[in-house]
């Protein structure tokens, strides 16, 4: 077992031609907190880039920031903040869901696609990727988009870069674009929804010309486990609605929420924060043996997936963001060896759509296929692809698909 | 000029059989071999690059489609896919030895999903179509390229369009959620859907921008939004172009993103009012158009926002719109701007590049060095909110040399751009055009990187070949894996 740790893109490059040439797998760490997610990694060697870096540039008037891949994303956050300015896909912290302990980095979210809850409305990680600096498998240094925020030179590999999980190319800096911070905040609760008539609410607040920057719902269990005290003791379940911009706006902007959807509980831009975090993170849902899913189903669909995935697993809990669109659930012991991928892709697939086992003990990581399974021409077009960029094998190897 | 890839003279001799196996394809009118007919094809938007394509094909479903394709593969023959042939930067220029691949028949409103806040539509529908047939409910489709009349959704997602919106709303790429789409050896895939990402590699990002290499699309599903309540604008003019430029830095860095912010400088502002009257200071040397958009409270405290930071730039008139006309009479000279330009010159010639907006300043000075040294004259119109800048080189392709010189100013135009930070195309696409700049940008390593992905996607590079990139691929060559063998070189390192 060696750990490598280059110092710069120069010696990261060395370090991949030297893997291709000895046949050695890597598996890619820099903070390392989200080393659980995906297929469980059997590399002897790591290749550790956490000394890469530092913020090379930000340029606030320009809505641009280009940092190197290992910069943590709290050190980014703040510097922006100092701004007024913040990273609009809302980079989740899931180190409690994953067991994870050191750092979330820029490269680490951008290689996962990772989103908050204002994905439904601004997007994910990829949305907001503008350029990079990457070392493919040929241990070759190579960049891609640019450092403005409007490019369409070239084909668009950020997109290809995002949610590869290092598996194309080791990333070594990132351009990002990046948003003001809504001057204010404000979240809307409506208490006591049942699922089937909380999620068309959620989807008609989306669709309402108030710009819903957060729709999320949680059934009474989940609510109950909030740190957000008019969500936990409300009793009942909680479907919350956010509200950002310019205060005045803001001010309008709920009244006319409310006046739609009924009034409730008014969290101020503290508590909102504060739930959304809890959102992102999961929070609610952690604790106990678990298998928690992922489920992106056709959004007006995520009620009727649930319920189906119930009737045969009864212990499910779901907590519900982006209107519907994301789907977090958890199922205990009964889900069985497979962890109920059976069951819950059966009903994914019928509302259209995909799941991803995000946390499950490594030996059901590594029997389950993690992420959705695809076929035909499809299959075979991603192998071409992933042989493209690193034909060795030596980037990742097995952490999305078995064998590549 | 430009040189293309050399026709295949092969194909070429077998062109009877070639149009014949069409035919066989797709029934009726839908195959055009006449000289007569084919003509309507020869040329994008680029107009100066114009090629009779050898064959027009026009297929109606995505059988079809699969079918030509699987047949163009077994027969080495190219094909060129293209929508209603709006490109400027020459994406749908045919090929002398090439299946030209019209998707115009595609034109067809599947599936309108309000709840999921998405729209299924066929290729061939142009984007303004997508917005008529949702408004009804309050809803629309973001990007709004100028040309949004005339061109297809399917053209937008191979170009990756942008438009005066896109500073708030995205590009294409962040309003298209799915694609179905059919593989040079014609299998049909699909990418995304009306559900959030997608398990495994974008390859719906990488589709969107990929300029007709990679695949021919043959169903688009896209996110419709609601439509803000209300909008006004305002209009800015400005004694020095740099006045105007340290305005709409502080505007974005105020944490205001307009619905849009376009900045015209004196020759434009001069043809557009010439052009529509639309009360434009023609004493400024800058004009800016600022939309914000949203409900009454937020528009008018923005507003005042832009009126406060306007004057503190030094304008010499701030005018805020008090109605739906004069917002649209605003709008109405910036969205002229071309036809005005064309009035004033018999011909023009647009740019795309993308500079971060603190050059603007100093771009534009270096422009005007350069219209005395090419004794050509430029107006510009652009997207200032996000530095994408359209300067209209002017010129008269009927005197000889003219045209050439146009194109040697529009290349060091776009140099310019990437020397100070940005680059070639904002959103217009590389095509032919800009095609033999690439190296400005990128090095051979990244081009190469590139090049391999399209080798995934159509290994024998018959897809729209000629475009994009300044070599043609050479899969083989790019597969090849070199292994530098040895110890490691890295003795510094450390290890665990």
């Amino acid at each position: 077992m060696t750990i490598l740790q280059p110092a710069d893109a120069g010696e990261a490059a060395d370090v991949i031609a030297w893997a291709l040439a000895e046949k050695h797998p890597l598996e890619i760490v820099a903070g390392g907190s989200k080393r659980a997610l995906g297929r469980p990694a059997r590399t002897e060697h790591t290749l550790d880039v956490s000394r890469l870096k530092g913020i090379v540039d930000y340029e606030p008037a320009e809505l641009v920031l280009t940092a190197k891949a290992a910069t943590p994303i709290a050190e980014i956050e703040t510097q922006l903040a100092a701004r007024q300015q913040m990273l609009a896909f809302e980079p989740p912290d899931w180190r409690a869901l994953l067991g994870g302990r050191g750092e979330p980095t820029l490269g680490g979210i951008l290689a996962c696609n990772l989103a908050g809850p204002r994905r439904a409305r601004a997007g994910s990680a990829r949305d907001f990727f503008l350029g990079f600096a990457a070392v493919n498998g040929r241990g070759e240094a190579w960049k891609a988009g640019g450092k403005v925020v409007k490019n369409v030179t070239g084909y668009d590999m950020c997109k290809l870069q995002a949610g590869a999980f290092g598996t194309l190319s080791l990333l070594t800096e990132a351009t990002l674009k990046v948003m003001p911070k809504p001057q204010a905040a404000c979240t809307v609760l409506l208490h006591g929804l049942a699922d089937e008539v909380a999620i068309p609410t959620l989807l008609r607040a989306l669709n309402t010309p108030h710009e819903v920057s957060g729709a999320a719902h949680l059934p009474a269990s989940l609510a109950r486990r909030s740190g957000v005290a008019p969500v936990a003791g409300g009793l009942g379940a909680v479907t919350a609605l956010r509200i950002e911009g310019p205060a005045p706006s803001v001010t309008y902007r709920v009244g006319a929420v409310e006046s739609l959807f009924g009034r409730g509980d008014r969290l101020d831009q503290a508590e909102s924060e504060r739930l959304w975090t809890e959102v992102a993170s999961v929070a609610p849902l952690l604790g106990g043996q678990r298998h928690t899913w992922r489920l992106c189903p056709t959004p007006n669909r995520a009620g009727a997936v649930v319920q189906a995935i119930r009737d045969r697993l009864h212990s499910a809990e779901a907590l519900y963001d982006w209107g519907g669109g994301l789907v977090w659930l958890n199922v205990d012991g009964e889900a069985g060896r497979d962890g109920g991928a059976t069951i819950i892709r059966a009903a994914v697939a019928r509302a259209g759509g995909h799941a991803t086992l995000v946390a499950a003990p490594d030996a059901v990581r590594a029997e389950v296929p993690v992420f959705e399974p695809v076929d035909g021409a499809l299959d075979a077009l991603q192998a071409r692809i992933k042989l493209g960029f690193d034909p060795g094998g030596i980037l990742n190897p097995g952490r999305m698909w078995e064998g590549r | 000029m430009i040189k293309m890839p050399a026709p295949d003279r092969g194909v070429l001799a077998r062109r009877a059989k070639i149009v014949d196996a069409l035919r066989h394809i797709v029934r009726g009118e839908g195959v055009i071999d006449s000289d007569n007919e084919r003509r309507a094809f020869e040329c994008d938007g680029l107009t100066a690059y114009r090629q009779l394509p050898m064959v027009v094909a026009l297929p109606e479903t995505t059988a079809q489609v699969s079918e030509i394709l699987r047949y163009c593969l077994a027969n080495r023959i190219k094909v060129v896919p293209r929508g209603a042939g709006t490109s400027l930067s020459g994406g749908a220029l045919p090929l002398e030895d090439g299946v030209l691949l019209g998707l115009g028949k595609f034109n067809r409103i599947l599936d309108v999903d309000v709840e999921n806040r998405c729209a299924v539509v066929q290729p061939g529908v142009t984007n303004l179509g997508i917005t008529h047939a949702v408004q009804g409910q309050g809803l629309y489709y973001a990007p709004d390229p100028s040309s949004q009349i005339a061109c297809t959704i399917g053209g937008n997602v191979a170009e990756n369009s942008g438009g005066v919106h896109c500073l708030k709303y995205g590009l294409t790429t962040n309003n298209v959620i799915g694609v179905e789409m059919v593989l040079m050896d014609g299998e049909v895939v699909r990418f995304g859907g009306k559900h959030f990402d997608s398990s495994g590699y974008d390859l719906l990002g990488v589709m969107v921008g990929s300029e007709g290499m990679l695949g021919v699309v043959t169903e688009v599903t896209v996110r419709i939004l609601p439509k803000p309540p209300g909008a006004r604008a305002l209009m800015i003019g400005f004694a020095t172009i740099e006045g105007a430029g340290d305005c709409v830095a502080e505007v974005i860095a105020a944490g205001i993103i307009p619905g849009g912010m376009e900045m015209m400088d004196r020759l434009a502002v001069e043809a557009a009012e010439a052009f529509v009257h639309a009360s434009y200071p023609l004493e400024a040397e800058a004009l800016l158009i600022v939309e914000l958009d949203g409900c009454e409270a937020e528009v008018d405290h923005l507003i005042a926002a832009v009126e406060t930071i306007a004057s503190r730039h030094g304008a010499t008139s701030c005018r805020a719109s008090r109605s739906e006309e004069e917002r649209l009479l605003f709008w109405a000279g910036r969205k002229a701007a071309f036809p005005a330009v064309g009035r004033i010159s018999p011909d023009y010639y647009c740019m795309d590049g993308t500079i971060p907006r603190k050059q603007i300043g100093a771009v534009l000075l270096r422009m005007q060095q350069m219209q005395a040294r090419y004794g050509l004259r430029v107006a510009n119109v652009f997207h200032a909110g996000d530095g994408n800048l359209h300067p209209l080189i002017l010129y008269d392709a009927n005197k000889p040399g003219e045209l050439d010189k146009a194109e040697a100013f529009g290349a060091d135009i776009l140099r310019l751009c990437v020397e100070v930070g940005g680059v070639l195309t904002g959103e217009h696409g590389v095509g032919v055009e800009k095609r033999d700049l690439m190296d400005t940008m990128f090095n051979e390593s990244d081009l190469n990187q590139q090049q391999r992905l399209k080798c995934a996607f159509d290994p024998e590079s018959l897809l729209n070949p000629g475009k994009v990139f300044p070599q043609l691929c050479r899969c083989a060559e790019l597969g090849r894996v070199h292994v530098h063998a040895g110890k490691l070189r890295f003795p510094d390192l450390p290890r665990f």
